[in-house]
């Protein structure tokens, strides 16, 4: 009872300072190893020079950065409309669900960098990485909105098959909106496999040439020896990353924060 | 002082008549055997029983949303056009609303599926909401709303098409003494607003006294009616009438028939072990 409030923005204080500190620390010791072990760069660059680096290489890095970010959120679009239009389709009719649940469930187990030197095989590049990026997304999205779709409350069915409604009413006003929070949830997995899947084929597409997205980015520097500019291409691979999530989170956050538990203030 | 006489104005007329009516599910379970009951228009008639005797089954039957094993449901009304989905209220004994939408939309849902344009649909949502207290919550979310708004949002739902028959499955089971006290004032004034008829499931004696005209007194394996009882008080029934020795005197009536039902199904069940 005493001062809740001041606890609880001391609270929210802790949560965004300790991870600062903790990334301090490291960057700290980080850049004293390489200075008391005279560390070449080629081996371990420092933190400052991998920063000098970033911002010496910002127009190449940054090109790379569009082209694996536009495939991202191609693959991520593409794996959100084909994963619920997916599920819908096999909640509507269970004789595709049957015919078809068994392939999508196989495309999700395969490895998916053993899946992309074949793709890459015969289709043209830009198309083989984006195919790639939908492969891996779109499971997490099929997989939740068929579990949403179906966690819809008896009574409230009930209700609907009380008043007549049509299949697409039901649809549209039972079990699309009850299915919502589960969608989301996948599509916060799915924008994260989205980046991974590109890059996954963009490594896999390296050797092939054309490539410019980031990923191919940290290969070619990996065989030049080029090591900092590894590091500055894969600290922006983890930025658009961490971007994409609370982006995600955020849409999640507005879509449920009026009616769904995960999205309500954990305060009484 | 004249019994029955604010009861509907259509009372005695019948609505409903479920005859020889049974219900097994696959399980093998047989929730309802031989069940006859007729619910005559304008009544408020409860189905009172320990639970397993059926009486949300014959409740779902009366709704269509489960079909008899044997038996048949037939309206007997002219007033009741068969294919007319607007003759059926039914409330959840959860308030079963949908939390994504506001409290308006709620209500406004059966108007919705019914394919009537929302110019039409507003001016009954809000008088729906106003008679049970609501007007001023249109644009909340169910979860800002305390258990017993809620249920009172639901009620207003199953009001909004003026059903002849409205079906309330304990609708008021889970909320507190208090609420439901309130709830019970204002469902009878509704009733008699609207000289609808309901069909009330309880497993409250007080509940079922205070409530009816009729109560049927259910008992289980197989779910059946056990004997039917009059509770010929007056309406409109209020707080008097709670504490009253007439009301006392109906209670242990009720109950000494509720707990005659239950010995019955407990030899019952002795006999067939």
């Amino acid at each position: 009872m005493t001062n809740a409030p001041a606890a609880h923005s001391r609270d929210r204080t802790l949560r965004i300072v300790l991870p600062i500190v903790v990334l301090a620390l490291g960057l700290s010791l980080w850049a004293l190893v390489v200075w008391i072990g005279n560390i070449p760069p080629y081996v371990l660059p420092s933190p400052e020079l991998i920063l000098q680096t970033l911002v010496s290489d910002w127009g190449l890095l940054f090109q790379s950065l569009l082209v694996t970010l536009a495939t991202t959120v191609e693959g991520f679009l593409l794996a959100a409309v084909g994963g619920v239009g997916l599920a819908v389709l096999f909640n509507q009719s269970r004789l595709v669900e049957y015919s078809l649940y068994p392939y999508a469930v196989i495309l999700q187990v395969t490895p998916i960098v053993a899946i992309a030197p074949l793709l890459l095989i015969y289709l043209p590049q830009p198309l083989a990485v984006l195919a790639c990026a939908w492969i891996v997304a779109f499971f997490p999205v099929l997989a939740n909105t068929t579990l949403g779709l179906h966690s819809v409350d008896r009574n409230l069915a009930d209700l609907f098959a009380l008043y007549g409604a049509t299949r697409g009413q039901i649809l549209w006003n039972l079990k699309l909106p009850a299915a919502l929070p589960y969608i989301l949830g996948g599509l916060r997995i799915a924008g994260g496999l989205s980046l991974i899947g590109a890059v996954v084929a963009e490594i896999a597409a390296g050797s092939a040439g054309a490539g410019s997205g980031l990923a191919y980015r940290i290969a070619e520097s990996g065989y030049r020896l080029n090591i900092p500019r590894m590091f500055a291409a894969l600290l922006l691979l983890s930025v658009a990353g961490i971007v994409i999530f609370y982006l995600l989170s955020a849409i999640n956050y507005l879509a449920l924060r009026r009616w769904h538990e995960s999205a309500l203030d954990q305060e009484r | 002082m004249t019994m029955n006489k604010t009861i509907g104005t259509h009372s005695g007329s019948p609505l409903i008549a479920l005859r020889g009516v049974g219900k097994t599910f696959a399980s093998g379970t047989v929730a309802l055997k031989g069940f006859n009951f007729d619910v005559r228009a304008g009544e408020f008639v409860s189905l009172l029983g320990p639970s397993g005797c059926g009486k949300s089954t014959a409740l779902r039957i009366i709704a269509g949303l489960s079909e008899p094993s044997e038996g048949t449901v037939e309206w007997t009304s002219s007033r009741a056009p068969v294919n007319d989905e607007s003759r059926i209220g039914f409330v959840f004994q959860e308030p079963t609303l949908m939390p994504w939408t506001s409290v308006f939309n709620n209500v406004l849902l059966p108007l919705k599926l019914k394919g009537i344009p929302i110019e039409k649909a507003r001016a009954r949502v809000v008088a729906a909401l106003d008679r049970v207290g609501l007007k001023e919550f249109g644009r909340s979310y169910p979860r800002e709303l305390s258990g017993g708004m809620r249920m009172r949002v639901s009620i207003a739902r199953a009001l909004v098409t003026e059903p002849t028959l409205l079906l309330m499955d304990e609708p008021f089971a889970a909320l507190d003494e208090i609420t439901r006290f309130k709830l019970n004032n204002d469902l009878l004034q509704v009733w008699q607003a609207l000289s609808t008829t309901v069909v009330f499931v309880t497993h409250s004696v007080f509940e079922s006294v205070y409530l009816s005209s009729r109560i049927m007194v259910m008992a289980a394996r197989p779910g059946r009616v056990f004997t039917e009882l009059k509770i010929d008080a007056p309406y409109p029934r209020d707080q008097d009438f709670r504490t009253s020795a007439e009301y006392a005197a109906f209670c242990r009536r009720t109950s000494e028939a509720l707990a005659q039902a239950m010995a019955a199904q407990d030899t019952a069940a002795g006999g067939a072990a």
